[in-house]
């Protein structure tokens, strides 16, 4: 390292949004051949920076410059063609054309106006043949994975052949191996001289793949470290700004309450529960006060199982009972009426409705459940409402602001409270950690140990093993839309113990 | 300047700006003549109830992200069927008789809207297309119950909910302000609105909330059928004959246009049953305006475009900032502006 | 070096329990377009073995001569629809075409200034709703419900009456047949139609603008971060859609030899219910304009065999068109999920 001048540097900038001041006089620069990460938690400014650096924003004050020159982007298009190319945490592609078209798009090789498909469909082909992928280019991309998905928009933004990329998130729906993958590509890049923005909320990838680092905080700059020189906890105590002693009192809190859950009646138990091409036949019980936990790679039947359980899907095998007695789940208004709950993983297409209030999302299964016809009054809302604002710290404590204004992790403690005011005696939650940041993790998962506490079963869905050990009582691993094993959660059982049913598929 | 940032301020404006150019324009703006209120203002009102009505279903149609074409063919078959069944009655002045009738042809409505809802909850048609089907054949079937004939009737109860005076108002008034009244009490004093407007946000999210989507967005256009039924018996009761062909023809579009114009966006969700109102009534005073000012006939529809184009880029949060962004806004004369056109 | 192999649809169709499925079926994508495709040839084979006659090449062939102006017009809409949006004002662009033709034709000026003119009145005002659509984000409903007043009160305000147009050109235009073969002749409109189908196909296939279309219905958002023009976009397809919708304008004036304010009152729907059917998603990112090409023929289908019935009335006729719509889009959908 210790090339003498930074390709891109950006100095005092400011960016103001009605009422918030989203970047305060923040400079940052970035290197050829490094990969930097950009670290903060959820309205830190990431996103905002990010976005000004790709001429979706245009800034209020600051300087950019690129490669020596002072630049202003009035728009990607313009960013893009001065070797700025950016791969969002939202997979940016048009999933509706071919995956060849999703990285020639608007670059489309022609020859008298006309497309010269074939000639594109090669290209694509040994692009991706590059990134060690083997893809059919002519399929459309909506036909593949989520982390293919991705992998493409990479392919893309490297083939723009970009001075900078910028990649907002790009681990957050991979696997590990995905990882492995997509960290390789980086490393092949920042040999070839790319400067490299890495933006993630996983650490142990940001130690892994990065040379240095900037952190924000509430939309200032905090500093600039070398990786290697910042020990994991400080990084985080610099991002948060505060010291995280939560997490620790739940340490073994799962073992601790062990014997008492184990013997509590079951709630609710599965037998030869199963949907043709979602999820194979399962047997599964769960007790009150018991956190079981889902573990699985995405796309193992994690999720197509949880909506089993709520009625979401209907299951064409296999029995159900709910306190002994035999049920068919029609509907999730059957599902609730048991005292069942669930929050999706797809917070924002499956889960809060953007444009209602903080008041209205909050209250509504529980309005849903008493029909139309018999309206929660105005007064019981605001008591309850408030009531888990407290209870949950939502920021900002306003039950009348649209919900579409909070940031995830509040939005998800939005859909939790929902869910809560409902008393529910199973709580089924898929995904409720993903993309945010590290202090209301913490929160949510001392919530899951409480309600646990509390005699609420939960059935805990997660891609992070390290969540998934800490809380849960037991463990169910899926593989290949299958349950493969049922581990009890005790000393023995650590992350590479899960890991290796995830890999080999043990059979229990 | 918040009242500046309302949707519903320039629509206000504009409304009133109309009804104040009829107060000059007419000689007899407001009245009371033989205990009714006569004048422009009584039959401005009167003449709005169908679109009301009918805008008032196209409401809550649209806050669950659908829409309903068929308004028109709807209102076309339930005048029919109503002026069928008097023309056959002994007694075209029997009260009960009428009473039942307008009974029957309502449920007829309401059945052609469980129709619409049907194809839409149920099939899975997109809501254009599955109430376009209606809007075609609807006409046919009301020609056909006709037998391609305008049907007279001499019924003066029947006609009395279009032309009659009850308490000095226009009965027509009166039905719509119960409808409107009626429509506010069962979205707003239960918790039909909110779970409308959350189907209306994302069907999906709903059902996993556990709201019964399907059955919500099936009674929206059972109530948007019910109600164009009674607007189509007003207009037939008005003119005191069933025509087919003119009924209700291309109001399904100054219905949509008033429910937008009232601030309620068609990819669903919020509804404002008050902005809706305000919509329907201006469209109606527009007419009534043009004619009154002078505008010869071939312009009307010229006119009328004009405004509307005027009242669309006003409903454009990027359109008022772009124009009136730093300049502060003077409502006074952009008003002014558009009043003498 | 290990090399990720991934065939499509691992996570959908594909599902282990069903790994036959593939084989049997086409490309998804065209799923859609091959079931109205089947279904338009079931209907014409109904025909001809109902009916004398509806054999003959000529029915096929004046298919093309009575809906020239629907297929222009939906071809149009295609593009607007491709991208999400929506055009109601092409009827009233017709009209405003027809009338604005005739009164200029009329008072005497060349035609050869008068076509290009109204051509491009055309496709101003599409390019006018289109940037108001862009720029100031008002629906595209809504928006062009506002145009489809502004171009009929124009109509209007030029004339409320029918206008007969006695140009030479028109009226040779008018009267050329074209023979394709013994017996089956067709016209100028019908010949203008097709090449119209042709090029919007091969634009939208192989050129940039006709990818940048899907990709902005597919994802506006994404496609502005990949840097495409998504606002030119939107805005051409307007203004191709008012362009085509004069040009449909200029056929049936050419058809009709005159012109006239209320001419193609709701000839709207029936364009965008000619794409639907023939698998353009109204949502957007998806559809071809030989689909809306089926579509316009199932239109014109129904349209010819109520013909050759004979007896039935004007109510019977919209009846059976209303009830052949219903069972059409019906079938398609019980088709198109089957599929899935």
């Amino acid at each position: 390292m210790g090339e003498p001048s930074p390709v891109l540097e950006m100095t005092g900038i400011r960016k103001v949004f009605p009422g918030v001041v989203a970047l305060d006089g923040v400079d940052f620069r970035l290197f050829p051949g490094e990969i930097h990460a950009l670290m903060g938690e959820n309205g830190a400014g990431k996103s905002t920076l990010i976005k000004v650096l790709t001429g979706v924003y245009d800034i209020d004050g600051g300087d950019i410059t690129l490669g020596g020159a002072a630049v202003r982007f009035t728009g990607p298009l313009q960013s893009q063609k001065a070797g700025v190319s950016t791969v969002y945490q939202e997979v940016n592609l048009c999933t509706n054309l071919s995956v060849a078209e999703n990285i020639f798009i608007g670059r489309e090789p022609r020859r008298l106006g006309r497309i010269q498909w074939g000639l594109m469909r090669k290209r694509a082909a040994e692009l991706l043949a590059r990134l060690d992928l083997n893809l059919d280019v002519s399929a459309s991309l909506d036909t593949y994975s989520l982390a293919i998905q991705q992998m493409v928009a990479i392919a893309r933004a490297v083939d723009v052949s970009a001075r900078v990329l910028i990649l907002d998130e790009p681990t957050s729906s991979l696997d590990a191996s995905e990882v492995e993958q997509l960290f390789k590509v980086m490393r092949r890049l920042k040999e070839e001289g790319v400067a490299i923005l890495f933006v993630s909320h996983f650490l142990d990838q940001v130690y892994e793949v990065s040379d240095r680092l900037t952190v924000l905080r509430n939309g200032k700059l905090i500093g600039e470290y070398k990786t290697a020189e910042l020990p994991q906890v400080q990084l985080v105590e610099k991002m948060i700004g505060k010291e995280l002693a939560v997490l620790d009192d739940l340490e073994n809190k799962a073992q601790r309450t062990r014997a008492k859950t184990a013997e509590a009646a079951p709630i609710l138990s599965a037998t030869g529960l199963g949907r043709t091409g979602a999820i194979a036949p399962f047997d599964l019980t769960i007790n009150a006060g018991e956190v079981v936990g889902l573990a699985g790679l995405l796309g193992s039947g994690r999720t197509e199982l949880a909506r089993l359980l709520f009625g979401a899907d209907r299951a064409d095998s296999g029995t159900l009972q709910i306190d002994g007695k035999d049920v068919t789940l029609r509907s999730p208004q059957a599902a609730m009426k048991h005292g069942i709950a669930f929050s999706s993983e797809n917070r924002r297409t499956e889960g809060i409705l953007g444009e209602l209030t903080v008041r209205e999302n909050i209250i509504l299964a529980l309005q849903a459940s008493r029909g139309w016809t018999r309206p929660i009054p105005r007064r019981k809302q605001d008591e309850l409402v408030d009531k888990y604002i407290k209870a949950l710290q939502i920021r900002p404590a306003d039950p009348e602001r649209e919900v579409r204004m909070l940031s995830g992790g509040n939005q998800q403690k939005v859909l939790l409270a929902r869910w809560l005011i409902t008393e529910p005696r199973l709580l089924i939650i898929d995904e409720p950690t993903r993309g945010i940041d590290v202090g209301a993790k913490a929160e949510i998962q001392k919530l899951v140990a409480e309600l646990s506490d509390g005699g609420v079963a939960v059935l805990f869905v997660s891609a992070e093993l390290e969540e998934v050990l800490r809380l849960s009582h037991k463990i169910e691993v899926l593989r290949d839309r299958r349950l493969v094993e049922e581990l009890e959660n005790t000393e023995g059982v650590d992350a590479d113990r899960i890991m290796q049913t995830i890999a080999s598929g043990a059979t229990s | 300047m918040t009242i500046l940032k309302n949707r519903l301020f320039w629509p206000a404006v504009i409304l009133v700006a109309l009804l104040v150019v009829n107060m000059f324009t007419s000689n007899q703006f407001i009245t009371v003549r033989d205990g009714h209120l006569f004048g422009t203002l009584p039959d401005i009102l009167r003449g709005s109830a169908p679109l009301l009505l009918v805008a008032l279903g196209m409401t809550l149609v649209i806050a669950t992200g659908g829409i309903d074409l068929s308004v028109g063919s709807v209102m076309a078959i339930s005048g029919a069927v109503a002026c069928l069944l008097i023309s056959d009655l002994g007694n075209q002045n029997s009260v009960g008789s009428v009473l039942l009738i307008i009974g029957v042809a309502i449920v007829v409505s309401l059945v052609l809207g469980l129709w619409n809802g049907a194809l839409v909850a149920a099939v899975g048609i997109q809501p254009i297309i599955a109430t376009l089907i209606l809007m075609v054949a609807g006409r046919g079937v009301a020609q056909l119950i006709t037998d391609g004939q305008i049907i007279n009737v001499q019924s003066s109860p029947y006609a009395t909910i279009a032309t009659g005076f009850f308490l000095a108002m226009p009965v027509a008034f009166l039905i719509a302000v119960g409808a409107v009244v009626l429509t506010v009490l069962l979205t707003r004093r239960t918790a039909l609105g909110l779970l409308l407007e959350s189907v209306g946000g994302s069907p999906t999210a709903s059902r996993l909330a556990g709201i019964r989507s399907r059955r919500i967005t099936v009674m929206t256009y059972v109530v948007s059928g019910g109600l164009a039924g009674l607007a189509g018996l007003i207009y037939s009761a008005n003119i005191k004959s069933a025509d087919s062909i003119s009924a209700g023809n291309l109001i399904e579009l100054d219905a949509i246009l008033a429910v937008v114009i009232g601030g309620t966006a068609l990819i669903g969700g919020r509804f404002s049953i008050a902005g809706t109102v305000i919509g329907a009534l201006l469209i109606q005073t527009l007419g009534v305006t043009v004619v009154a000012v002078g505008v010869p006939s071939k312009a009307t529809l010229l006119f009328k475009a004009v405004i509307v184009v005027a009242l669309c880029l006003s409903q454009s949060a990027t359109f008022r900032q772009k124009v009136f962004g730093r300049i502060k806004p003077r409502p006074a004369t952009a008003v002014r502006a558009e009043v003498p056109a | 070096m290990t090399t990720v192999d991934m065939t499509p649809a691992t996570n959908k169709s594909n599902s282990p329990t069903n790994p036959r499925r593939r084989v049997y079926l086409p490309n998804t994508k065209y799923i859609p377009i091959l079931a109205t495709l089947t279904l338009l040839l079931i209907m014409y084979f109904t025909g001809v073995a109902n009916y004398r006659n509806f054999g003959q090449p000529s029915v096929v062939v004046n298919l093309f001569r009575d809906n020239a102006v629907l297929l222009v017009v939906a071809v149009g809409m295609t593009f607007v629809i491709i991208t999400g949006g929506i055009d109601l004002s092409v009827g009233a662009v017709i009209s405003m075409t027809t009338t604005l033709t005739a009164t200029l034709l009329a008072g005497g000026w060349p035609p050869l200034v008068v076509l290009p003119l109204v051509l491009l009145l055309g496709a101003l005002l599409g390019a006018g709703m289109g940037a108001v659509i862009h720029f100031f984000k008002v629906e595209p409903f809504i928006a062009t419900l506002a145009g489809l007043f502004l171009a009929r009160g124009i109509a209007l305000f030029i004339n409320q009456n029918s206008i007969p147009i006695r140009d030479k050109l028109w009226k040779s235009l008018s009267e050329y047949r074209i023979v394709l073969a013994d017996g089956v002749v067709t016209k100028v409109t019908s010949v203008t139609a097709v090449v119209v189908v042709l090029i919007a196909a091969a634009v939208l296939a192989w050129t940039r603008f006709g990818r940048n279309v899907y990709a902005v219905g597919g994802n506006a958002d994404s496609a502005l971060l990949m840097g495409l023009p998504v606002g030119r976009t939107k805005i051409a397809v307007y203004t191709l859609s008012g362009f085509c919708a004069a040009l449909g304008g200029v056929l049936f004036s050419i058809n009709s030899t005159s012109g006239w304010a209320l001419q193609g009152q709701g000839l709207e729907l029936d364009a965008i219910a000619a794409c639907v059917i023939g698998g353009v998603l109204l949502t957007g990112g998806s559809g071809y304009v030989f689909g809306s090409l089926l579509g316009v023929m199932v239109y014109g289908l129904i349209q010819t065999i109520i013909t050759f019935q004979g007896d039935l009335n004007a109510a019977w006729t919209r009846i059976i068109i209303g009830l052949l719509l219903f069972g059409f889009i019906v079938l398609q959908r019980v088709v198109t999920r089957r599929a899935k």
